[in-house]
Parts: structure tokens; C-alpha cells; sequence
């Protein structure tokens, strides 16, 4: 307990040190747009991809589970449109990205950190932190708000790729279904949720990438740790910010 | 130059340094040497303030770096460069990159300026043709060249270098030590070397101070230790065949 608690006291030590004004904004901005391409674009293809065939497999199986004469046809459409807005897209599509860009993030840290790269910066004069995490925070948190909408569109398009290519249902039901109700405050709610997640993910991977002592072994465990911590917090995140944005 | 007055660092109640007190000083290489693990690597970091000792005063020309502010410190750092036994150059940056990155973070020069004083240092370490390689595609030595051309890019008062011929062939070992022995010469900087090399400590060895379990054990020239009596530092310089020779060829020297 007294650990955990230490742990944490050094995270809020370091997001300190981190929220900081940079040294140089020019540096900053090109650190900023380094990891957005490092961090956000380089996710677009498995994020498309993900999202496409769950997508597809969400429709398939909504159609298996709950064909009944009772059930109207528009009901898959409507089902997958939830899945995806509510949770996949923002939820699960985070702690994919936990695993993802988290553990690159805490690798990358913590090789800098047992190659004496950071107390280079460090004896320059450099704050460290600010100069290496606040850029990929930034960077995710702004580009998470796209990962999720590019998310949701190859959701949508793998459910129709389902009825065209697989010939499970009508694709204009589906189309229906995706229409039917729509509530656009869910896709805002799920941007907001995302926004949590992506800063949970930079910041907690950072934390540990940073925070490495040792070698080549403690930086694959810091790596795995990473990946771990960012998803249970997601989860737990995940529960408190459903309840207030839907609740 | 750089004075440390009874200097203490301790860890988990261990006593690490010792009392150290000593003065390093300008326009000279000053060298630490020591066994592994007898505390000269925190000694270092203590000195550049990477790690904060217990007791003591660090004057660097007069200025107490550990009563500073961070202000101050930061200030202070400016006027330091340090090259680190692994290099520690950043790998996602090209050689000339590194070299230009304590000018694009701290210089206002332009961009155009910026470069020639990189390229400047570059070639003062006759690495000009590097300059657009990243540091895994050139040798270790080559790094350790590369991380002096950083080191000096900004005209640093004060040089560290921890280790700079770890992993080196004699060769390159000896091109790196001529290299910072006029490197600090040229510039009239104070250098520190952590080193456990006995052929940096013969050849560049200006001012040396032996540590010894956590305390400073002995202090002089290159040329002291032929003729000092500590028995110490005798079985740690003296410890190969070769340089008992050596040192018997120059004993007798300095009797003849």
C-alpha cells in the first residue's frame, strides 16, 4: 500500500515537472509534431483495421444471436451503431492503443533513460520531462479525437462489408438500424472519454519508461507494466466517465 | 576551476564518499581514477549534479553550486558539457543534429550560424563526413567524438567525461584523450575525467586524485606516481607487469 502510494506521490512528482513552460517553443512544436506522426498516424492502419473487422464480426454475430420473427430487422443496424459509438471505439480502441502506443512510449523512455540519454539532457539543463512527455501527451490528446472518428467510419463500413461481400442481411437495413435513434451526444461522449484515455496512456507509459533503473530486462518490464497499468486505469476510467457523461 | 570541500554522499545509511576535498583546475585535465565501485562515478555525479551530497561545499569558480537556486543551477549548467561512457548521443538524431542540439535549445543564433558552429565542431573532431549518419551506423569511437563535438558546442567551461575510453581499442582510446587534453587546452576549460585507463592516466594526466573506498587517498601529477610511496595507489597503477617495467625504466630515469 505504502508503495502504491510512493508510486503515485512520484507520478504527480513528474507530471510536475512535465506540465512545465517549454525551453523553446520551436523545439517544442517540433517534438510535438515528431510524435504525432510517431504516435497518432503511425495508428491509423490498426486502428482502421481493428475497427473494420470488429465492425463486420459485431454485425455477423448481432444477426446469429437475435434472428426472431419478433425482432424487427433494423435491430443489427442499431446494435453494431451502439457497440461502436459507446464502447469499442473509444474504450476499446484505448486500451488497444494502451498496448500499442504505450509500450513503444515506455520503451523508448526507458532506453533513453539506461543509455544515459536523459541525464544527457539533463546536465544541459534541459528539464527533461517537459522536453521528452509533455510533446507525446500533447500529441495524443490531440490526436485521439481522430483515431476515434476514423474508428467509428471503419466499424460502420466493416457492418456493411458484412452484408455486401458476406450476404448475411439487407444493407439497407442496416442502414436503417444505423440511423435509427441516432444520439449524436454519444459520439461526443465517447471523443470526451477518449481524451481521458489517450492522457492516461502517454502520461502513465511515460511514467514508467522514465522512471527505469537497471538495463535491458527492467526496460521490458517497465514496458510490460506500462501496458498493464494504462489498462486498468482505462477500465476503472472507463466506469466513472460512463456513469457522468450517460449516466 | 572547481573546489569541493568536504564532501560527504551517502546511500541507505552507507557512506559512499567520504570527506573529499580537492581542486580541480582550469585549463587543466584533471583525472579521478579508482577501482570500480570505490565511488568515483558518484563523485562525478555529485560534481555535475546528477546526485545531491549529503554534507560539503562544490565551488565551481567560487560559485557554491549546492546552495544555488534552480535558476542558478540551470545557468550553471550552460557552462557545462559532459561526454558519458556510453556516448549517450540520441539515436533518432542525425550525428549532425546532435551536435546542433544544445545550440537549437539554448543559442539564438540563426539557423545558418547554428549549423557552421556544429559543422566547426564536427570537424574539429574530424568527423565532417558523418555528419548526415545517425549515431548506430558509426563506431563506438566515432560516437565518442561525436559526443565531444556536443560537448563543446556551446564553449563549455567546464568538461565531464565519465569513462570516455570504455570499450575503446588503444588506438582510438589514445586519439580520444589527445583530443580532449587539446580540446582543453584550446579552450582553457577545467576537465574532469572519471577514467580507470592507466594509459590516459600516464598520458594525460595533469592533475590526478585517487579514489580509494569513498576517500580521496592520494592526489598529484603523472609524474608523482613513479615516485610516490603510497602503497595504495602503487598496487592499483602498478598492478600489471608492464607497468611495474615502466615504472622501474622511469624511476631510473629520474635517478640517472
Amino acid at each position: 500500500m505504502i508503495k502504491a502510494l510512493k508510486t503515485v506521490g512520484r507520478y504527480i512528482q513528474l507530471m510536475g515537472r512535465t506540465f512545465a513552460r517549454p525551453e523553446r517553443m520551436r523545439m517544442f512544436f517540433h517534438q510535438y509534431l515528431n510524435e504525432i506522426g510517431q504516435l497518432g498516424v503511425n495508428s491509423i492502419g490498426i486502428v482502421l483495421l481493428i475497427s473494420f473487422f470488429i465492425g463486420a464480426v459485431i454485425t455477423i454475430q448481432i444477426k446469429l444471436n437475435i434472428e426472431s420473427p419478433f425482432m424487427p430487422r433494423w435491430t443489427v443496424g442499431y446494435v453494431t451503431r451502439e457497440i461502436m459509438l459507446l464502447e469499442f471505439s473509444s474504450s476499446i480502441m484505448c486500451l488497444i492503443l494502451a498496448g500499442k502506443v504505450g509500450s513503444n512510449i515506455a520503451s523508448e523512455l526507458g532506453s533513453m533513460r539506461v543509455t544515459q540519454q536523459i541525464d544527457a539532457l539533463e546536465i544541459m539543463g534541459i528539464n527533461s520531462a517537459n522536453y521528452l512527455i509533455l510533446p507525446k501527451i500533447f500529441a495524443m490528446v490531440t490526436t485521439i479525437p481522430f483515431l476515434v472518428t476514423f474508428s467509428i467510419f471503419a466499424g460502420v463500413i466493416g457492418a456493411f462489408a458484412a452484408c455486401w461481400f458476406g450476404g448475411i442481411m439487407s444493407a439497407v437495413d442496416l442502414e436503417y438500424g444505423l440511423q435509427y435513434m441516432f444520439v449524436e451526444w454519444f459520439i461526443w461522449g465517447g471523443i470526451i472519454k477518449s481524451l481521458f484515455f489517450a492522457f492516461i496512456i502517454s502520461s502513465v507509459s511515460a511514467f514508467f519508461g522514465y522512471t527505469v533503473e537497471g538495463g535491458s530486462i527492467e526496460v521490458g518490464k517497465a514496458s510490460t507494466d506500462s501496458v498493464v497499468c494504462s489498462s486498468v486505469l482505462i477500465l476503472f476510467a472507463d466506469l466513472i466517465l460512463t456513469k457522468l457523461l450517460m449516466g | 576551476m572547481i573546489e569541493l570541500k568536504g564532501l560527504w554522499k551517502s546511500f541507505e545509511g552507507k557512506d559512499v564518499l567520504k570527506d573529499i576535498n580537492t581542486t580541480f583546475e582550469n585549463g587543466k585535465t584533471n583525472l579521478i581514477i579508482g577501482q570500480s565501485g570505490s565511488g568515483k562515478t558518484v563523485l562525478m555525479k555529485c560534481i555535475v549534479g546528477l546526485l545531491t551530497p549529503e554534507r560539503g561545499e562544490l565551488l565551481y569558480d567560487n560559485r557554491n553550486f549546492l546552495a544555488m537556486g534552480k535558476k542558478e543551477k540551470k545557468a550553471l549548467r550552460r557552462e557545462m558539457g559532459m561526454i558519458f561512457q556510453s556516448a549517450a548521443l540520441f539515436d533518432s538524431m542525425t550525428v549532425l543534429d546532435n551536435v546542433m542540439f544544445p545550440l537549437n535549445m539554448f543559442s539564438n543564433d540563426t539557423l545558418r550560424d547554428r549549423t557552421r558552429r556544429a559543422l566547426f565542431c564536427l570537424d574539429r573532431v574530424n568527423l565532417s563526413n558523418a555528419k548526415d549518419k545517425f549515431p548506430g551506423e558509426i563506431s563506438g569511437g566515432m560516437q565518442k567524438r561525436v559526443a565531444i563535438a556536443r560537448a563543446i558546442a556551446l564553449n563549455p567551461q567546464y568538461l565531464f567525461c565519465d569513462e570516455p575510453n570504455s570499450g575503446l581499442d588503444p588506438k582510438t582510446s589514445l586519439v580520444i584523450d589527445e583530443l580532449v587534453r587539446d580540446i582543453t587546452h584550446e579552450y582553457n576549460m577545467t576537465t574532469l575525467i572519471n577514467t580507470h585507463d592507466m594509459n590516459s592516466v600516464m598520458g594525460i594526466g595533469e592533475k590526478i586524485i585517487y579514489i580509494y573506498d569513498g576517500h580521496k587517498e592520494w592526489e598529484g601529477s603523472k609524474d608523482d606516481i613513479f615516485t610516490s610511496s603510497n602503497q595504495k595507489l602503487n598496487d592499483f597503477i602498478f598492478a600489471s607487469d608492464l607497468f611495474r617495467k615502466v615504472k622501474e625504466v622511469e624511476v631510473q630515469n629520474i635517478e640517472g
